[in-house]
């Protein structure tokens, strides 16, 4: 029961950055029926910028403040994530729009290995690490000698997932951008015929995506004090079985599919094997593929005409 | 007579190799009802498509407000209030009725838009009981009526309207051509209008074209093209809709 509590708080921990990082898979696939592989390196990227900020503002500038210091960084993580990502789509997949289905595709891949491997250029191969950001914890209740703990890092992840979810919530269902956005989706034809610009539209998913990837990147950063250049794949593959899972196009569903997935591997590395626990994540996204390839809030595909 | 509100003149529009449209001159003046009929793929929806630049005219041009259209992009050409209701409805079906009248208000000013709404909503009471509900529930008959209110929000100089009696009841029919009418006499709004319904829409229209195979043959004010025999007997024989 103890050892369940726990993997309870770790996978919903893990879960929380699995989903910010689906919704940009998610979204970016609902409206232009692309999978974006670079995603993850997007989101590996946001990583590295946090650290080097983190660095600046705590040696160089000597902001005692931890609390400030993470505010400040969250904010320019997602500026310059968001400036990346735009810059990505405005050279590497608006030329391609309209061509072959496969074109931006393969042009995203290359871009992942792109990103991964300037990361690896110029910040090492090696891990970087920052000092311990956030320490402390509360024990929720000890029982044979087992404590069962929420730490403030966990803590902070959550609150900051939650608040920042609904910020996007109202963002796609009550703003005019967010319309703008749903309805390029659903048809582009005629979200230009009533003076929508879609690709001004589209180029905002995109910021809005790595805006999310980089609270998770952030986040990341915060909760393991290490990130690598080869640290997008695996995340974001995992992300993106999570918005297979929960329905690709459904934003609720990739927040949901994010937190399934962030359970399963945390339940399997604590009863089965940790050894294996990637293996039962991508095993998800085979079963589902293979038995609800909808996910679980895809909406089928027909529509009263 | 002043320069008309949109010019096309010697239009030709293709799909792949394909003449669409082959070379195509038409006008429409401000304050006017103008249809163009013509039957199943003769080329109507397409320049209305055309003249909202997608698919681009390959040759001619088309002016709107005295201004080229031509080359400019689909979202541009909305902003100088063109608004369509085109072929097929093209309602956002996951979105509310409410939020479809939303994004017809884009071009809009968004002071303005609790006015408008209520103006379409009085034009169309139906969808009043409708506006929480999504588009794609919406009968076919309540989905026309949304397609021309959204293109209403966005207070247009020009409305085109693609068969908006397509598949519905005569008596819907006649809701929506009574709409129109009304707004051309009151609000002095232009309408482009593309029918199959050829003799409702030349009794509504002060003139109109006859389009065959990506050609203009005829035009003519309404009456008159309701007398030519080659009219009655290709579009008219039959019954009266």
């Amino acid at each position: 029961m103890e050892v369940f509590l726990q993997q309870l708080i770790n996978g919903i921990t893990l879960g929380s950055i699995y989903g910010l990082i689906a919704i940009g898979y998610t979204m970016v696939f609902g409206i232009i029926g692309m999978v974006n592989f670079a995603h993850g390196d997007v989101f590996m990227v946001s990583a590295f910028i946090a650290l080097i900020a983190f660095l600046i503002l705590t040696s160089w500038l000597g902001i005692t403040s931890i609390a400030l210091a993470l505010f400040i960084v969250l904010i320019v993580a997602m500026l310059f994530t968001s400036l990346v990502n735009w810059v990505i789509e405005r050279l590497a997949y608006r030329p391609l729009r309209g061509s072959f289905r496969l074109a931006p595709l393969i042009s995203a891949i290359g871009m992942s290995i792109f990103l991964s491997n300037f990361v690896q250029v110029a910040q090492g191969p090696r891990n970087k690490s920052t000092p311990p950001m956030v320490q402390g914890e509360f024990v929720i209740f000890t029982q044979n000698d087992y404590a069962v703990t929420l730490s403030f890092k966990q803590l902070i992840i959550w609150g900051v997932t939650a608040v920042l979810l609904a910020c996007f919530w109202y963002l796609v269902a009550k703003t005019r951008l967010g319309r703008a956005q749903r309805a390029c989706e659903q048809d582009q034809k005629m979200a230009a015929l009533v003076g929508v610009d879609v690709d001004r539209t589209i180029s905002m998913t995109f910021v809005i995506a790595a805006a999310l990837a980089a609270v998770a990147g952030t986040m990341y950063l915060m909760y393991y004090g290490v990130v690598s250049f080869s640290d997008g794949f695996v995340p974001g593959v995992k992300a993106f079985t999570a918005a297979v899972l929960g329905g690709i196009g459904s934003l609720p569903g990739a927040v949901i599919g994010g937190l399934l997935i962030g359970l399963i591997e945390t339940m399997w590395s604590a009863y089965f094997s940790i050894d294996y626990k990637d293996v039962a994540a991508f095993s998800v996204l085979a079963i589902t593929l293979i038995f609800l390839p909808q996910g679980l809030f895809g909406r089928p595909d027909v529509e009263k005409v | 007579m002043t320069t008309p509100l949109l010019s096309v003149r010697g239009v030709k529009t293709f799909y792949g190799r394909v003449m669409a449209l082959k070379g195509v001159d038409l006008d429409v003046s401000e304050g006017e009802i103008v249809t163009l009929i013509g039957a199943n793929g003769a080329g109507k929806s397409t320049l209305m498509m055309t003249v909202c630049g997608n698919p681009r005219a390959r040759e001619g041009s088309i002016a709107f407000a005295g201004r080229d259209i031509t080359h400019l992009p689909t979202h541009e050409i909305a902003r100088l209030k063109l608004a369509q209701a085109p072929e097929g409805r093209r309602i956002f079906s996951r979105m509310t009725v409410l939020e479809n009248l939303q994004m017809g208000a884009t071009t809009a000013e968004p002071a303005e838009f609790e006015r408008d709404l209520d103006r379409v909503l009085a034009l169309f009471p139906r969808l009043k009981q409708r506006i929480g509900q999504r588009g794609g529930t919406l009968s076919g008959g309540e989905q026309q009526m949304l397609a021309i209110a959204r293109a209403l929000m966005a207070r247009p100089r020009l409305l085109l309207l693609d068969e908006p009696s397509l598949g519905l009841a005569p008596m819907i029919v006649r809701q929506i051509f009574d709409a129109i009418r009304a707004l051309n006499k009151q609000d002095g709004l232009t309408v482009f209008l593309v029918e199959q319904n050829a003799y409702h829409a030349l009794k509504l229209a002060h003139r109109g074209y006859v389009m065959v195979n990506g050609l203009i043959t005829l035009s003519g004010t309404g009456s008159e093209l309701l007398e030519r025999p080659e009219i009655k007997s290709a579009y008219l024989e039959g019954g009266r809709a």
